[in-house]
């Protein structure tokens, strides 16, 4: 089947680029990093102040404008928007507040298991237990309602900001923060880092992929096209780590990630559950934002501001492992998430919107 | 025949509600959809199942028209 075939290379391609972006010097493991890099993009503009968690981070700047290219030029760009906006907002925040937790995006989990860092395997397993708690609810009617066709110009203004950072980036405006250390500092040179996001976000924007998608499908639909880019990406960020001696398996001393077992398993369990009611994982959110749909770009800024509260509230984990503020904040947004499943789906109540619309 | 608008909706609920009408109505149904990511999805799931599919452009998307 073609369709595999494409996913299953470009998943390769980005587990590669991956190590290739730890190569020319972002953090070990961190090759990409959905929630890291908005919370490094959060701190940069001075959002939250943690001194190493600070820069703007091209590669997030290229995943939307390589999107937006390709679907330009495929005429897929879509310009859409009205599906819940606060609703998504607010999930985005509690995304980022679980990710922040377990310290990675779905992406980074699977290149953290890539290389060799174990404690990625109970937030693999939180996250595919989340995403069976998603999938629940979708089978019981669980939907954020339909979105619209609005003017481009609303479509477009997602990309224009982040061709608007990236100029703030190049002319070294001197508002934005840059760590002095820490996984903020270490960056590759910035147009290796805006190239590999295009290409990444290009390649995401054809085929897709999808991190959350691909076990919900297995799950629902038995379709493993999504699952495949997933595994993918794992194998050959798993060979390129070895290629270049990055793999170091163990629990311990992991670069940026902790032990603390529960924790890693319930900030993913968060994620995955979260990221099964957006209708795609962060990392799809910004593929999305960047063909048009403005509900994703709210779902980016409410990660944004996610991470601000993250670091200003002392919610984010560190090498030390899950904070008290952190954990707190966690099982207030499994409450928050139980109640915004409950109420789009249709256990409580027998939704008639959907009908309606199909009238008009 | 049965006729279900997917029109706007996020994944997966396009090939969600896909799947519950032709659950229903297994002789076939027309979707109506409004974007690629969600025709190709559908494309694949019906495919799987053995259906045939037929695509005829509209004002307001594209119609999928499903039957055995």
């Amino acid at each position: 089947m073609k369709g595999k075939k494409d996913i299953i290379i470009a998943g390769g391609i980005i587990g590669l680029l991956s190590v290739l972006l730890v190569k020319f010097g972002n953090p070990a493991n961190m090759g990409f990093c959905i929630a890291c890099f908005i919370r490094d993009i959060a701190g940069g503009i001075g959002l939250h102040s943690t001194p190493i968690v600070q820069y703007i981070r091209p590669e997030i700047i290229g995943l939307v404008l390589g999107a937006f290219i390709i679907s330009m030029k495929n005429k897929e760009f879509q310009s859409r928007g009205g599906s819940s906006p606060f609703t998504r907002f607010i999930l985005g925040i509690a995304v980022m507040i679980g990710a922040l937790m377990f310290l990675g995006c779905p992406l980074r989990m699977v290149l953290r298991l890539a290389g060799g860092d174990l404690n990625a395997i109970l937030g693999i397993a939180g996250f595919v237990v989340g995403i069976f708690v998603g999938v629940f609810f979708l089978n019981k009617g669980f939907n954020l309602k339909r979105s619209y066709n609005l003017p481009n110009f609303e479509g477009y203004l997602f990309p224009i900001v982040n061709v608007g950072l990236f100029v703030l980036l190049l002319s070294g405006f001197s508002m934005l923060i840059f760590s002095e250390e820490g996984p903020g500092s270490m960056h590759a040179p910035i147009w290796i880092s805006l190239i590999v996001g295009l290409i990444v976000g290009a390649l995401s924007q054809k085929t897709r992929l999808c991190m959350v998608g691909g076990t919900r499908d297995m799950i629902m639909f038995k379709d493993n096209y999504l699952l495949s880019g997933f595994l993918s990406i794992l194998v050959f960020a798993f060979i390129g780590n070895l290629i270049f001696g990055y793999f170091n398996p163990g629990f311990a001393n992991q670069p940026v990630a902790h032990t603390d077992g529960l924790w890693n398993f319930l900030g993913m369990v968060l994620v995955g559950w979260g990221s099964v009611l957006l209708g795609g994982c962060p990392l799809r959110q910004l593929i999305l934002a960047g063909e048009g749909n403005t509900d994703s770009a709210v779902t980016v800024m409410g990660s944004l501001v996610g991470a601000a509260i993250c670091h200003n509230f002392g919610l984010a984990s560190s090498p030390k492992g899950a904070t008290t503020n952190g954990q707190v904040a966690v099982l207030i947004c499994f409450l928050l998430v139980l109640v915004i499943s409950l109420v789009n789906s249709e256990m409580l109540v027998k939704q008639n919107n959907l009908k309606k619309v199909n009238n008009n | 025949m049965e006729k279900i608008d997917v029109r706007g909706m996020s994944c997966p609920q396009p090939v969600l509600m896909t799947k519950n009408a032709i659950e229903k109505h297994p002789e076939g149904i027309d979707i109506l959809v409004d974007n690629n990511t969600a025709k190709n999805n559908i494309t694949r799931f019906l495919k799987n199942l053995g259906y045939k599919l037929e695509f005829k452009n509209e004002e307001d998307g594209t119609l999928i028209v499903v039957r055995k």
